[in-house]
């Protein structure tokens, strides 16, 4: 069996992340996204590569969304509202709780700042987010009979989760983005060590290696403060959700340390009401936020205040929060337009905005003039800082969660396609884990875990747990030499204990396979065993016989025997490595192989004439065909064996 | 015989030194310690080696193994403490310790699962409390006397002891109550188990949780305690609030003493008026020893460290054997029902659940299918049917609705079914609400305060709501106190935690309103939060009439008893009370009461008429029912499982169901599989050997180290009989020829011959019960064996 991937998007890129995985015979949509630098088809995944007919419930089994993000959600209203998928889909409680808040503001940019033609309604949204069924983390959620999945802490916005998918034996991860770094508000991604056949993760941060997040944080706080100490007013352009929560924290602690009076604002409703979802999701937050919820709630910002439109063009310096992000019109752009020609104020940019904002363009190179439309030019003379924290893992991360899950497969998505060649071979090399990269709409195809299932006996399991223990005496080189020589010399004892599980398997037709244990088969079966043994008598010369018989009248007597034995048993415990001989007296016994003194002149088993019968002693061996190879073996060192007596 | 054992299946480095005890069972005692050094890193699950450093050669070692007769051996890892377990095939035993009473004391029971000993529950009785007066008023001159009137007895005047004996008889007097600070009544029979046995805890509430640091700081307690995320957090909170309010007694009485209190001496029990010495001794007068101080707030850190947290539906695996998740109970936020799964035993564990409770998430019984066990630890039917005795309020249900459901077979029937279970109990239950609003607005409206001692969260939450909702539409201006070192943080925690609530308040999330309304009262000052009595901000607040929540519902501990003192006078005020609390004996101390009371009991369980539905739906093949619930359920002949009835400390082995276990076998093993047809019908067999190891309560066969060493795998047991002409056509077939001599057996009918080979060495074969082949050398026979392999069957 094989696990299908099909990259409908983030294939060495970043943006409208969707990955749809066919394994066993289910199939699920991991992300469904959209990439903001398009506005034409090519932002939404190529769904029909999915199923022609565009018959998707029949196509998927499920879909699962990692986080709020529109590069990984963005889609999800259009491809079940316009393309009409009503199959199950999962997220985390906030995810579900919070992602109508970003569609629909996303929705309002593009359709009444930007003017677009409408991709979906609000009420699209509204009836997507009810075919959502919110899950918790580390749930085992059944999706079906077969396929069960399970969401895991990812770190990287309020609710982002890796999704573990099981069907049958064979299973897998999705990481979505992730941060291996707690940050101020949210903890570090946390996974169990799971057998995995695949794990597809991100790599935005593919050969960054990045430091402490504080010192970025430091810089952050360092350059708000000093332009508000000058009077300046500092605009913080945000989407509703994520940043501006993390952000804000950090101001009110800062403002609480250092005592500042200097007010923050919110530009829309929209923003304070996304506290409040923060608020009743703070167990989502990281252990340090959480802890405190009952004496004061982090997301109860004490210093935030709403924004007027009338308050753009008042003096006195303020931070203000503005939506949308990356300045990509509507109300954060039109206070840019303000305060952008004064070097007093301050605009700060996250590390990334899509091409073709207004974001994009101060962010490369350092513009002193912007083209705001073909008519209308603006002086940017004020500051700009870019925010250098990222919520997503970078390379060390990347390779320690790959390393602590050993998938047998690793495929990359989420990256730029020169840093992910970079990672892939490093995975590849380092950890010896096959990895692919795709691009866009191609395919990878990998092996599964099978396994074949059997109802097994007790006795049979009984067996395989019992101890085999196997001894040889030797000198233990963990034990320091004084430590020996305090206490008598005592050969130390070598015991391994390799237990295997032997056993007979049983198909029927119409019947389970079952395992059972040797003895029980016969009885099953109602049949008789037939031993099949192997017998030879095997001579061995013996140089001073006549001397011996003649003192003992002839007659090899008791103590004669074991003596001959005994001879035997030392020859044979120095050639044979490892084996148990058990001497019994009158025979000796490895494994099943038994000798004993033969005196029946007549003896059957002396298959080959000896030329001098009278200086032979012939020992009787038989033993079973497991012990074929250690028989011969054991023959082979008689034939050689000269024997000397007393 | 050295019997199976199972290294908790982690990978040991090299060097660590094992020691292996040497236990005695059944008592568990180290008989002897055999110090082990294991010296190459390895799985220990599947293999391992080490070395014995004491001497004596290996057979010896081995007889003095046997000599001890072990079924069950302990191997302990002394330097990392980590302790490891010879596991055993030891059948599923099940022991009710308590039987519990009511909401705050579930049941608790011992159940032994694949060698693993799980307690469920640790709870206390606290409605044995009601024997200890409250904590006399310093203002209160009467109460005054009455203490030193008790300590005069106390020492032991035979004149008092007269006067007291008299009142054996007599109706209790308030006096008759114990003063004195209060000791804490736990699970009696849980004191006869050595704890350090104990495997597994799996607390269900957090009133299952009450019991559990006597438990946690006891010596040689080891176990692994899962609990749910909130029941942990809601038990941590009950546990200091608890502490906090004994704390009063503490200050009143002084520090106590190390020895036994006065009052536990057999003369002072004997004193006991019947009603009370039947509450400290039990029925059957055994219970004394039940009685302990209560735990301190350190002893409460260190339990709430020890605990590990689930969500819903979570799984984790216990020493890579079993399974353990915990689902919805919908009893209250967090409480949870259990299933277990090993490699043999698939348990659901059913405490008492709620299908559709209007605040935490609904009784998630889908996620108790497809178990072969069902323990069924629900007694709320039963508690109801005493209450009804005295009750007239009530009718007892029956379970002649079921009767014409169980001969129902078509396609509808779950569906039937599950109607029958969402039936209105949450109707039921709102109408109560109301009517408790309803009684509540009267008082006030009246001038008199209302008075509601904290019983249950749930009931906390609605009443909130509900009560604050009856005063906006009365216009009454009134405040709401809520009265507990706790109340501020309780109230804030079930605003956080949306996932484990019912859908209606996680749509509430969704529209990003707050989960309970409580969060807007105590914004607009409607609702009043204060952690004691004496907060000074509640002094410059107060108001009356008012309407004060406050514990603790045995109306012996804290801030309930300041207010009841002050208000039981008044006639217009009122106290609501759960009905499952002995009224007259809670309220002696306050009396003469003139305040009204209001008692209520509310939905604690499934109810009785749903037990046999909910079983059918879960399709369990043994169900462990209470043996109260016999008279009550009538099981029909329909059943496709077995009922085995339990009652208190009577243990009870549960038979086994299946004499085999799924295994399952990795491909690469699979492919190295060497099929023969049978000739009975339709059988194909193959040898198998590789290693077995459980990895997540799942036991594999992996593909060993020695694989595919020997390619040409002979069969090593053979049936049947050889036809000989068949045999000495194959032979010639090969070139190797010779001579029949027919010969009879030692005196068996059966006929035996040997075959004396010629060609191309000599060699014989003697056949009859058994073969034997004797050749000179490997090759030949190995060609026999071969030739004779054809004419028997063979694996």
């Amino acid at each position: 069996m094989a696990i299908d991937s099909l990259v409908l998007g983030a294939g060495q890129q970043v943006g409208k992340s969707c990955v749809v995985v066919s394994m066993n015979g289910k199939r699920i949509m991991f992300d469904c996204g959209m990439d903001m630098a398009y506005h034409d088809h090519r932002r939404y995944p190529d769904f029909s590569r999915i199923s022609n007919s565009g018959d998707f419930d029949s196509a998927l089994t499920c879909i699962v969304i990692t986080h709020f993000h529109l590069d990984h959600i963005g889609a999800l209203p259009y491809f079940t509202e316009v393309c009409g998928y009503s199959g199950p889909i999962y997220m985390t409680y906030p995810t579900k709780a919070l992602a109508p808040l970003m569609l629909e503001d996303y929705r309002k940019v593009m359709v009444e700042r930007r003017g677009e033609e409408e991709q979906f309604t609000s009420e699209h949204i509204v009836e997507c987010m009810k075919k959502v069924i919110a899950v918790d983390l580390k749930q085992t959620v059944h999706v079906d009979k077969d396929l069960w999945i399970r969401a895991y802490y990812a770190g990287h916005v309020l609710g982002a989760a890796m999704f573990y998918a099981k069907v049958g034996d064979t299973a897998m991860v999705y990481t979505g983005d992730y941060n291996m770094t707690p940050d101020r508000h949210l903890g570090a991604a946390q996974i169990d060590r799971l057998q995995l056949d695949l794990l597809i993760s991100e790599s935005t941060y593919a050969t960054t290696i990045r430091d402490s997040k504080y010192g970025r944080e430091r810089e952050f706080l360092k350059a708000v403060h000093k332009c508000v100490a000058g009077g300046g007013k500092v605009l913080i352009p945000t989407f509703a959700l994520g940043r501006a929560q993390e952000l804000c924290i950090l101001l009110e602690d800062y403002w609480e340390r250092m005592n500042l009076k200097i007010p923050i604002y919110f530009s829309s409703g929209l923003t304070m009401q996304a506290n409040m979802y923060y608020k009743m999701l703070i167990s989502w937050t990281s252990q340090k936020v959480k802890e405190t919820y009952s004496t004061h709630n982090a997301f109860d910002f004490k210093h935030v205040l709403n924004f007027d439109r009338s308050m753009i063009a008042a003096p006195g310096p303020c931070v203000l929060f503005a939506t949308p992000g990356w300045l990509s019109g509507g109300f954060s752009l039109e206070v840019f337009k303000h305060w952008a020609p004064s070097e007093m104020n301050l605009v700060t940019l996250p590390g990334y905005c899509a091409a073709g904002t207004i974001g994009h363009k101060l962010m490369s190179g350092k513009p002193t003039k912007i083209d705001l439309d073909k008519n209308t030019q603006l002086d940017v003379r004020c500051q700009i800082h870019q925010l250098s924290f990222s919520p997503h893992t970078d390379a060390k991360g990347i390779m320690d969660l790959v390393k602590f899950l050993s998938p047998k497969h690793v495929i990359l998505v989420h990256g730029e396609k020169p840093k992910m060649a970079t990672l892939k071979g490093r995975i590849h090399s380092e950890l010896g884990i096959p990895c692919d990269d795709p691009a866009n709409n191609e395919t990878v195809s990998i092996s599964s875990t099978h396994y074949v299932k059997a109802r097994a006996s007790d006795t049979f399991i009984h067996s395989s747990l019992n101890p085999n223990f196997k001894f040889s005496k030797s000198i233990s080189e963990d034990e320091s030499g004084s430590c020996l020589k305090d206490r008598r010399f005592m050969p130390q004892l070598q015991v391994t204990d390799e237990r295997t599980a032997e056993g007979i398997l049983i198909e029927e037709k119409n019947k389970k396979a079952k395992i059972l244990h040797q003895d029980e088969l016969l009885l099953m079966l109602g049949e008789k065993k037939h031993e099949v043994r192997f017998a030879y008598c095997c001579p061995i010369n013996v140089s001073n016989l006549e001397e011996t018989k003649s003192t003992s009248d002839n007659v090899l007597c008791t103590s004669d025997r074991c003596s001959w034995l005994q001879l035997l048993n030392n020859k044979l415990s120095g050639e044979i490595s490892g084996g148990n001989i058990q001497d019994f007296g009158e025979h000796l016994q490895v494994e099943s192989f038994d000798i004993s003194v033969c005196l029946n002149d007549k003896c059957p088993y002396r298959i080959i004439d000896t030329q001098n019968k009278s200086e032979a002693v012939f020992f009787c061996c038989t033993w079973s065909v497991a012990d074929e190879k250690l028989a011969w073996k054991i023959i082979s060192i008689m034939d050689n064996f000269d024997c000397e007596s007393h | 015989m050295l019997k199976g054992y199972n290294f908790l299946g982690q990978s040991i480095n090299t060097g660590i030194r094992l020691s292996i005890a040497v236990l005695d069972f059944p008592k568990r005692q180290p008989v002897q310690w055999v110090p082990v050094v294991i010296n190459n890193r390895c799985i220990v699950s599947k293999r391992y080696t080490f070395v014995l450093t004491e001497g004596g050669s290996h057979i010896q070692r081995q007889a003095q193994f046997q000599q001890l007769g072990l079924v069950n051996i302990l191997a302990v890892a002394r330097e990392s403490d980590q302790y490891l377990q010879w596991q055993n095939f030891i059948p599923m035993k099940f022991t009710c310790l308590s039987r519990g009473g009511g909401f705050h004391f579930p049941p608790c029971h011992m159940v032994n699962v694949s060698g693993f000993r799980i307690l469920f529950d640790c709870p206390m009785d606290l409605s044995a409390l009601s024997i200890f007066s409250p904590v006399p008023t310093g203002f209160d001159a009467e109460v005054d006397v009455k203490v030193s009137d008790f300590q005069d007895s106390s020492s032991s005047s035979s004149e008092s002891v007269a006067r007291k004996r008299q009142k054996i008889n007599k109706p209790l007097d308030v006096n008759d109550l114990i003063y004195a600070v209060p000791w804490y009544k736990t699970v009696n029979n849980l004191h006869l188990w050595n704890v350090s046995f104990i495997d597994i805890v799996l607390i269900s509430s957090p009133m299952g949780m009450l019991g559990l640091p006597f438990l946690t700081r006891m010596k040689g307690f080891s176990a692994k305690i899962y609990v749910t995320e909130v029941t942990a957090r809601l038990g941590q909170l009950m546990m200091e609030e608890l502490v906090s309010m004994h704390m009063e007694f503490r200050q009143f009485y002084g520090p106590e003493g190390s020895s036994f209190p006065q009052w536990m001496s057999w003369e002072e029990l004997e004193l006991l008026p019947s009603a009370l010495r039947e509450v400290v001794l039990g029925k059957d007068r055994t219970e004394l020893g039940a009685w302990v101080p209560l735990y301190s707030a350190a002893d409460v850190t260190d339990c709430t460290q020890k605990v590990q947290t689930l969500r819903y539906a979570e799984e984790t695996c216990y020493n890579g054997t079993l399974i353990i998740k915990a689902f919805s109970s919908g009893l209250e936020i967090g409480t949870c029902n259990w299933t277990i799964n090993g490699p043999k035993r698939d348990v659901a564990f059913i405490s008492n659940s709620i299908f559709l409770p209007a605040h935490a998430m609904k009784f998630d019984y889908r996620s108790l299918q497809s178990n072969d066990i069902v323990l069924y630890s629900d007694f709320s039917s039963l508690d109801a049917m005493e209450n009804v005795e005295d009750d007239d309020g009530f009718s007892i249900p029956t379970t002649d609705s079921m009767s014409t459901l169980s001969t129902d077979n078509n396609n509808n029937w779950e569906e039937l079914v599950e109607s029958l279970l969402y039936t209105d109990d949450s109707l039921e239950e709102q109408e109560k609400l109301s009517y408790l609003c309803y009684c509540a607005i009267d008082s006030l409206k009246v001038g008199g305060s209302v008075l509601i001692p904290i019983n249950r969260l749930g009931t906390l939450l609605q009443l909130l709501e509900q009560i604050s909702a009856s005063l906006e539409s009365s216009t009454l201006k009134v405040p709401i106190y809520v009265i507990s070192s706790i109340a501020e943080e309780l109230l804030a925690y079930t605003n956080v935690i949306p996932e484990w609530l019912c859908k209606e308040r996680q749509e509430k999330l969704f529209s990003g309103e707050p989960l309970f309304s409580h969060v807007e009262l105590i914004k607009d000052k409607k609702l009043h939060v204060f952690p004691a009595v004496h907060s000074p901000k509640l002094l410059t607040n107060w108001q009356e009439p008012c309407i004060v929540f406050a514990p603790h519902w045995s109306l012996r501990l804290g801030p309930v008893v300041h207010f009841l003192r002050r208000w039981c006078g008044d006639p217009n005020s009122l106290l609501v009370l759960e009905s499952t609390l002995d009224a007259e004996l809670a309220l002696l101390p306050f009396k003469p009461m003139a305040m009204k009371v209001l008692q209520c009991s509310f939905l604690s369980g499934i109810k009785l008429q749903k037990v046999q539905p909910l079983l059918k739906i879960l399709q369990p093949k043994i169900v462990l029912l209470p043996e109260d619930l016999r008279q009550q359920t009538r099981f029909t002949n329909a059943n496709s499982f077995s009922v085995i009835h339990y009652s208190e400390i009577a243990s009870i082995r549960i038979p086994s169901l299946k004499d085999n276990s799924e295994v399952e076998i990795s491909t690469d093993l699979a492919l190295q599989f060497q099929w023969r047809n049978l000739k009975h019908e339709n059988m194909t067999v193959t040898r198998l050997k590789g290693e077995l190891s459980v990895y997540h309560g799942k036991q594999r066969l992996l593909s060993g180290s020695e694989q595919a060493k020997s390619s040409k795998i002979r069969p090593l047991l053979h049936w049947g009989s050889p036809d000989l002409e068949k045999l000495l056509n194959i032979l010639s077939n090969i070139g190797i020829n010779g001579s029949v001599e027919q010969c009879m057996g030692n005196g068996e009918s059966e006929k035996a011959c040997i075959v004396h080979v010629h060609e191309p060495k000599k060699a014989l074969i003697e056949i009859g019960t058994s073969t034997i082949i004797s050749a000179g050398d490997e090759n030949l026979a190995s060609k026999i064996f071969e030739a004779i392999d054809k004419v028997l069957e063979g694996i």
